[in-house]
């Protein structure tokens, strides 16, 4: 497994190569560049050659290349063009632990949600629960985080003002760090963020709990199991429910790439001060060296994601064997 | 006589114009299809929509870009400040008649005074359009590469395999979102020269969706070609394709007319599950203003419209959104249908 493990963080290496370089060329072939304007006005030709000259754009492009990744290996990101006083790796590391948060509670709440409620529908297959578990299930699954945050927003924050409407960790020394304090300001402030992000996924996962476990109940080393006089609880939780999860551990690897669009959406209209939303306001602009790497991080995030399933995937079906 | 056969002919005594006839497959999953009230609404409904799309310019009061900026934000069913030559101006045969004369705006209107119900009804065409076309460009390039790759076999299944493994570690989103940025500020520029200018003629022709459909193209055809390349490898070496190739059939033969028709059922089901993400694609790269170009509506660039006075006007949020809902869940009412009713044939496949 471990094996298994560094191969596939050796071959990661050439992916992240190739996608640090194709979003640096692409930036860079945009039209303009960072230094065209100083407010309204064009910028001076001559102050526009001392500027390139000073963040190095004046070299090849190959050059430029090779010198940022070198800086990265060292753990340097780059220059912010627009906001001297900070580098893109202050961005990173003032937006990413906010982002992580979000994804990741997110991911929790899909799955402590939608797993019981999936069980509770399989066990109570073809019943008034399931048939109303099903349909909710489907009906969450169709709201997208698009249409769910603005009504959230309005029923709960606006309306009824039991939520703050926006700016999760809108002031630097507030919820910093990757694990949240859980005190009461946080909770209210991540309620609806993490709520509208992970309805959609508990429903889509209670679908996949349910399917399984349906499946799984009526293979025969589950009626072995209850013919040998085991009780009902014993054969669901020991015997059925770790093989049931097979389907729902193989859609995570979507579910967390789905999670970096969510983080868009959710960032931008709850106003969070995250990655997606960094990325999403860059976009007009020319910082070379903040795109490049979020995005390069976006890569990041989703080789280890990948590999995380890969990984569980060996755990949940023990006759998957990766050497 | 064996017990089966006597049941059977039990069976077809009682109808005798269905002797010697058994239901073919696609007979039964159409019977189960239309047991399943739910799916059959989602299929009205969708049918509803391509109906209204057609059908826009009569659906709708007025233009989708038609601006009044007398009237900007008018809540539902109404259209303050109108005086009555306006009224009799612009009102149609389709306003019920009310205190002007009409009511003007049935859903209200937009910060620029645009009717949201027009665009509303026109925002069908950019929905439709991602759900059918783009789900057909991730057809026809996953089905194409996934063929070849599973027909050829050994060494370029491999290669080509591999690529899709590295495709998949790349993160598309981002990548695709800075290849628009670069299309629309090319295009921003007034390129009109060589390839990209023919591009962005097209991208421009047809309001900004092209980029969308290639945007979306290209982050889903992976998945489809995965699962094109596992039929083809179950299907190949079965015997009529053998039969076909005793009989001296070229590959080209085999592979459009024995190996596609079989397999293009079930990835056309798989196909239309995966519809509702794109029409939510389309919608946050419209968010993000990456979508269609204004003024052309789509549901998503009119959320986006809307939401900064989410608190005042909620309806210029809630309109497109429901919309966008209930399209999203017919769909997925119509693509859980098809599974189920093709489940039995599909769980044989192995998928």
């Amino acid at each position: 497994m471990l094996r298994y493990i560094i191969r596939r963080l050796l071959i990661a290496i050439p992916v992240v190569l190739l996608v640090i370089l194709a979003t640096f060329v692409l930036v860079h072939a945009m039209p303009g560049g960072p230094f065209d304007a100083v407010g309204m006005k064009a910028m001076p030709e001559h102050i526009k050659i001392v500027l390139e000259r000073r963040y190095g754009l004046d070299k090849p492009l190959y050059e430029q290349f090779a010198r940022y990744v070198f800086n990265i290996l060292k753990g340097d990101f780059g220059p912010m063009f627009r906001q001297p006083s900070q580098t893109v790796r202050d961005i990173i590391e003032q937006t990413f632990p906010i982002s992580i948060q979000l994804g990741l509670t997110a991911i929790v709440v899909g799955f402590v949600l939608g797993i019981p409620i999936g069980i509770i529908a399989a066990l109570n297959h073809n019943s008034l629960i399931d048939y109303v578990v099903t349909f909710t299930a489907v009906l969450f699954r169709s709201i997208p985080p698009i249409v769910m945050a603005p009504l959230l927003i309005y029923i709960f924050a606006v309306q009824l003002d039991w939520f703050p409407v926006a700016f999760w960790g809108a002031h630097p020394p507030f919820f910093l760090g990757f694990i949240p304090k859980l005190n009461g300001e946080f909770i209210s402030h991540a309620f609806l963020p993490v709520f509208a992000m992970g309805t959609g996924m508990a429903a889509g996962i209670a679908r996949l709990t349910r399917a399984g476990l349906l499946d799984v109940l009526s293979s025969d080393y589950i009626r072995t199991a209850r013919a040998k006089g085991l009780r009902e609880r014993t054969v669901i939780v020991v015997h059925a429910l770790k093989n049931s999860l097979i389907p729902v551990v193989t859609v995570l690897g979507p579910l967390i790439a789905g999670l970096i669009t969510g983080s868009f959406v959710i960032e931008l209209m709850f106003a969070i001060n995250g990655m997606g939303r960094r990325f999403v306001t860059s976009i007009g602009q020319r910082e070379y060296f903040l795109q490049t790497s979020l995005v390069l991080l976006y890569g990041m995030i989703l080789i280890g994601a990948n590999l995380l399933v890969d990984v569980m995937y060996a755990w949940v079906d023990p006759r998957i064997r990766y050497d | 006589m064996s017990p089966e056969k006597q049941l059977e002919k039990l069976v077809n005594d009682e109808n005798p114009e269905k002797y010697g006839q058994g239901r073919s497959p696609m007979q039964d999953a159409y019977r189960e299809f239309r047991r399943n009230i739910i799916a059959v609404a989602g299929v009205i409904f969708i049918i509803g929509i391509l109906l209204a799309a057609t059908f826009a310019p009569f659906l709708s009061p007025y233009g989708f870009a038609q601006q009044n900026t007398l009237n900007n934000r008018a809540k539902p069913f109404t259209g303050y400040d109108i005086t009555e030559e306006y009224a009799e101006e612009n009102c149609h045969w389709y306003n019920t008649p009310l205190e002007w004369g009409c009511t003007t705006f049935i859903a209200g209107s937009d910060a620029l005074g645009r009717d949201l119900w027009s665009r509303m009804v026109y925002g069908t065409r950019v929905s439709l359009a991602v759900a059918f076309v783009a789900s057909g460009v991730s057809v026809i390039i996953g089905l194409t590469y996934g063929t070849i790759a599973g027909f050829a076999g050994g060494r370029t299944d491999n290669i080509m395999m591999r690529i899709v493994d590295f495709l998949y570690a790349v993160p598309t989103l981002p990548i695709i979102i800075m290849m628009t940025v670069y299309f629309k500020a090319l295009a921003r520029r007034g390129v009109t020269t060589g390839f990209m200018g023919t591009l962005i003629f097209l991208n421009k022709s047809t309001g900004g969706l092209l980029f969308v459909f290639v945007a979306i193209g290209a982050l889903n055809w992976l998945g489809m070609a995965r699962q094109a390349r596992g039929q083809v490898l179950s299907y190949k070496e079965k015997e009529f394709v053998e039969a076909a190739r005793a009989i001296g059939a070229k590959d080209g033969h085999i592979i459009t007319k024995h190996l596609i028709p079989n397999i293009i059922g079930p990835l056309l089901i798989i196909e239309s599950m995966a519809i509702p993400g794109y029409i939510y694609t389309e919608a946050v790269l419209s968010l993000i203003s990456l979508g269609v170009d204004p003024p052309t509506p789509s549901w998503g660039a009119m959320i986006n419209e809307g939401y900064s006075t989410l608190r005042s006007n909620p309806h210029l949020v809630m309109f497109p959104g429901v919309a966008l809902t209930l399209t999203t869940l017919a769909f997925n009412f119509m693509g859980d249908g098809l599974r189920d009713a093709f489940d039995a044939r599909l769980r044989g496949r192995k998928l």
